[in-house]
């Protein structure tokens, strides 16, 4: 690990002022993921801007009737948040589907949203990484890239984002506000997170000193209709191959709201707009989400290892919205897939 | 000393008990004091890259991976290792159930794993034995004593 400064944050307006006089300084809040790359030399901040002793760990009603976040509440104490239980269960339980216990007490939910690729080859700073050093080359596309990307790619960068809880926010259609040295913003979930195009260094929308200070939910929690279905290698504690967030609103026999977002598949939390448009007005059965699927899946695109990934991600998404059709989401403790 | 070189940073730390004032490079990992600084090896390195749990501890009551903690940014926490589990020669009820279940070959990740445990009873989320496994997913055994360590919790949680 590079040498570095160290400073605590005593309000947000100086963490901001903190790092905007200081281009090479990173936030730091549990540390999870920043730590662990700079112990691999892929992140190597002048500076640390310790944040997490900042007011910003409340969980608030809102004046709409939604929620607003604290970007510092720990992702555990979310999972259990008995609001976040009870009206949008889609999030406590992808929250829940990610990390361990021990990581769920340490990160926070900015840092979440804020957690880079897992792609072996961003961490192996002995090879090309057009995301670690722009340019050099993506040694995944021909390489072992099992665990990459097959919708939004680019020739740049086909690794994929790893948080499972940003594909709930994603189905939720969170907002996220973030004060930098301009002041406050508000910024769309699905505005958020970038697609790699020629720029995969590039995570987010997020501009230079820039801190996210919550996470704001609308009233609609889809807390009846939902799941969150996460495929991975092991049944525990592994990223995801393919996961589904589905929230549907039902009026008898009928879709009357769909929303569907995947993980594991792309450089974003991947919504269809389309695709859901495909399931409203439509009888809940196994043709209507086939359909739906297959939506979702039409430019998908496979490297050689992962191509297996399009043919999951089909049969995920319709046994997520079967699940959720069903009011049967799956349990993140007994791991048979319902 | 070179304008980049860290400057040390003094940190307070409570560890089982007893208070510490520290003087720490920033780069210092909880998980590297404990066991460079205070001679707490009871706390294990097995990954360092919060992977596998070896390096569990309980920080103001919750487990936490030492290994990605920086020292300095728990200044005024309360820290309790395995070391602190006990008392007065006295086994803690995990420790006396990891014995009485055979819950270990090697051992290395059993300090992680009992303070885990510790952390997952105080949490109060496991009820049954899939919710025991699923959270205790971070502490990976690679002698793979899973079924044994389950049953050494159920009975720390009276529900053998």
């Amino acid at each position: 690990m590079i040498d570095f400064q160290y400073a605590r944050a005593g309000t947000v307006a100086d963490a901001v002022r903190q790092a905007a006089e200081n281009p090479g300084a990173k936030f730091v809040a549990g540390g999870t993921n920043l730590v662990d790359l700079m112990k691999m030399d892929v992140e190597r901040p002048a500076k640390l801007i310790d944040i997490s002793r900042l007011p910003l760990d409340t969980v608030e009603e809102s004046a709409e009737g939604g929620l607003r976040i604290g970007a510092l509440v720990r992702n555990t104490d979310l999972a259990y948040h008995p609001v976040i239980e009870r009206r949008y269960p889609v999030l406590a339980s992808a929250l829940l589907a990610g990390a361990s216990q021990q990581l769920r007490n340490m990160a926070s939910v900015g840092g979440n949203m804020l957690q880079r690729t897992r792609c072996a080859y961003f961490y192996d700073i002995a090879t090309p990484c057009n995301k670690r050093e722009p340019s050099s080359g993506c040694s995944a596309i021909d390489g072992l890239n099992r665990m990459n990307a097959i919708l939004g790619t680019s020739e740049a960068c086909i690794s994929v984002h790893p948080s499972d809880m940003c594909v709930a926010l994603a189905v939720l259609e969170a907002r996220v506000r973030v004060t930098g040295p301009r002041g406050e913003r508000v910024v769309a979930f699905s505005d958020f997170h970038r697609l790699p195009e020629d720029t995969p260094q590039r995570d987010t929308n997020l501009e230079l000193a820039e801190l996210v200070t919550s996470v704001e939910l609308p009233a609609q929690g889809f807390a009846t209709n939902y799941t969150y279905l996460k495929i991975r290698d092991r049944l525990s504690y592994a990223f995801a191959l393919v996961s589904v967030a589905v929230g549907l609103e039902l009026d008898g026999d009928t879709i009357k709201d769909a929303r569907l977002a995947l993980g594991g598949v792309a450089h974003k939390p991947w919504r269809d707009v389309e695709a859901e448009a495909t399931l409203r007005g439509r009888s809940p059965n196994e043709a209507t989400f086939a359909e739906a699927a297959g939506a979702v899946l039409r430019e998908a695109r496979g490297f050689g290892h992962n191509s297996f990934k399009i043919d999951l991600a089909h049969r995920a998404i319709v046994r997520a919205l079967s699940q959720a059709a069903r009011g049967t989401p799956q349990s993140q403790s007994n791991k048979k897939i319902a | 000393m070179s304008s980049s070189a860290p400057r040390a940073i003094s940190v307070e730390l409570t560890v089982n008990g007893t208070g510490h004032t520290l003087s720490l490079d920033p780069r210092s990992t909880l998980l590297d004091v404990l066991r460079e600084q205070l001679d707490l090896t009871g706390t294990k390195k097995g990954c360092d890259q919060g992977q596998c749990g070896a390096c569990t501890v309980l920080v103001d009551g919750r487990r936490v991976l030492a290994c990605l903690t920086l020292a300095v940014m728990k200044d005024g926490a309360a820290v309790t290792t395995i070391e602190g589990l006990g008392n007065d020669g006295t086994l803690h009820p995990l420790q006396q159930a990891f014995i009485d279940h055979d819950a270990f070959q090697c051992g290395y990740c059993t300090s992680g794993q009992i303070c885990s445990a510790a952390g997952l009873i105080a949490e109060g989320r496991a009820r049954t034995a899939n919710e025991i496994r699923e959270l205790m997913s971070g502490n990976i055994c690679r002698c793979g004593a899973y079924p044994n360590i389950v049953a050494a919790i159920q009975q720390a949680m009276g529900q053998r």
